[in-house]
């Protein structure tokens, strides 16, 4: 039996059988510190002996380059833009993520469908759609989501980058300025994700902390499911 | 904001949406365009959504297609994209407004196409489930060598994505296009009963179509808007001098 399985109705043309890594998803909303964990969770599996490939949102060669403008200049619809992004998410599926799982990398992905599920049900669309159209992506082997309070959020946020257009959701008209704006987006994203973490299985991993600490709660974590052989539960 | 989303068959939306479907070379774009004519002259409000959707989303299509780089999940959802987009811009909006809203292909071409790819019918059902239900859906049903013959006759070359070339049908482009469409007619024939299309004759004299679509698009009409367009001939006649 293959160790990889698809949501719901799967990509055509793929042979299960065929992957062998281990794909491994950080979740978590803006500014939590995915990308921080990424590279040193990489670094750590590499020094290991361990192949890594690391993907993020965004970034397909397909559309990767249109979607960053159509995002600046914020023109598309809520239903554009949610299938823009499933594109996208597909053409790094199957052109990254897949033939690297089937060479035996450890994939780590900055963000996955849920993510962009989250996204697109704040902007209206429909959750149960939403689950249908992302039936084609694979079910990875751990879900790890980096869960923050949103007060912890706003200091971490204004230390580094400030508030973004997007991450704080001014498309959507929420708050008087750009801080009520971002807290009352982020609140309603991370609803949605703690809504998700029964239904896909997320492993929670308290962000608050330092980033020694929430390495050290994740690098273990990350050590088991490398370490499973075979089939999994 | 959330819960916006409107389903297939859940739209009230005052306006008329008459689509045409069919293989290439059916002369479906000929009688959607008489149809336009006919429902000018007859006053009505009409709005021909033609495939000019977002320059950004048409720009990721015309290269991967060009550069050959998409699979048959990602064809799909950069199609369905530029549907949405055009739903969104060119669809909905004049349907509220209530014109009568013409759309040369439809979701049906993508169910035909992207289920020949190998993609799963219903997820590709799913997928559109966003989409406008039309007021009536014609078929424009035409033998596999009569649309050929149309298409080799005159137009463009066939290109790579029309015939299939990406599914390796056949290395030959005229082979692959035949063996191609055959299989989408063989997807359009089973949505007749599934999505209620209404099927024409394209065999039959361009004029005989035409009448019969003209037939069926006035009883699906009444009650739609019409223009209160005052002609100058009408204007005109305000004009007359009343003699001293």
């Amino acid at each position: 039996m293959a160790r990889f399985g698809f949501f719901g109705e799967g990509l055509p043309g793929i042979d299960l059988e065929e992957l062998k890594g281990r794909l491994i998803v950080l979740e978590g909303t803006d500014g939590v510190g995915r990308s921080t964990h990424i590279g040193l969770l990489k670094l750590w599996l590499e020094n290991t002996g361990h192949a890594v490939l690391d993907t993020g949102m965004t970034r397909s060669a397909l559309a990767g380059k249109r979607l960053k403008q159509a995002k600046e200049g914020h023109t598309l619809g809520g239903i554009t833009m949610s299938l823009f992004y499933a594109t996208d998410f597909a053409d790094r599926l199957e052109n990254e993520i897949i033939p690297a799982l089937r060479a035996g990398f450890i994939v780590l992905t900055d963000r996955y469908i849920y993510s962009l599920m989250a996204r697109a049900i704040v902007r209206g669309s429909d959750p149960e759609w939403l689950r249908e159209v992302y039936g084609f992506a694979l079910k990875p082997d751990a879900i790890f989501y980096l869960r923050i309070k949103v007060d912890d959020l706003v200091t971490r946020v204004l230390q580094s980058t400030g508030f973004d257009y997007w991450e704080s959701g001014t498309d959507l008209h929420m708050g008087e300025d750009m801080y009520e704006s971002f807290v009352r987006y982020q609140k309603w994203l991370l609803a949605e994700f703690d809504k998700m973490v029964e239904n896909y299985g997320f492993q929670i991993v308290d962000a608050s902390g330092t980033i020694e600490e929430v390495f050290e709660h994740l690098r273990a974590r990350v050590d088991r499911v490398v370490a499973q052989n075979g089939h999994r539960p | 904001m959330a819960g916006g989303m409107k389903m297939y068959g859940k739209h009230r939306l005052p306006g008329r949406l008459f689509v045409v479907e069919g293989i290439d070379g059916s002369g479906k774009s000929t009688q959607l365009m008489l149809l336009n004519k006919w429902l000018e002259s007859e006053g009505y409000v009409v709005y021909f959504s033609e495939w000019n959707s977002s320059p950004l989303v048409q720009d990721v299509t015309k290269r991967g297609k060009k550069k050959k780089m998409l699979t048959p999940m990602t064809f799909s959802l950069i199609h369905a994209t530029d549907f949405a987009d055009r739903t969104e811009h060119h669809i909905i909006p004049p349907l509220k407004a209530g014109a009568v809203v013409l759309a040369d292909r439809y979701i049906y071409t993508a169910f035909a196409r992207d289920v020949v790819r190998g993609v799963s019918p219903k997820w590709v059902r799913d997928l559109y489930a966003f989409a406008v239900k039309p007021t009536i859906a014609f078929y424009f049903r035409t033998p596999l060598d009569v649309a050929m013959k149309r298409i080799l006759g005159g137009r463009d070359a066939i290109k790579y994505y029309e015939a299939g070339m990406d599914i390796g049908l056949s290395d030959d482009l005229e082979e692959s296009f035949r063996l191609f469409q055959g299989r989408i007619i063989e997807e359009y024939e089973k949505m007749i009963d599934e999505c209620g299309l209404v099927v024409i004759d394209a065999t039959r004299s361009i004029e005989e179509q035409q009448a019969e679509v003209r037939r069926i698009v006035t009883e699906a009409l009444t009650g739609t808007k019409k223009t209160r367009i005052r002609r100058w001939l009408d204007l005109a006649s305000l004009a007359k001098g009343s003699p001293a």
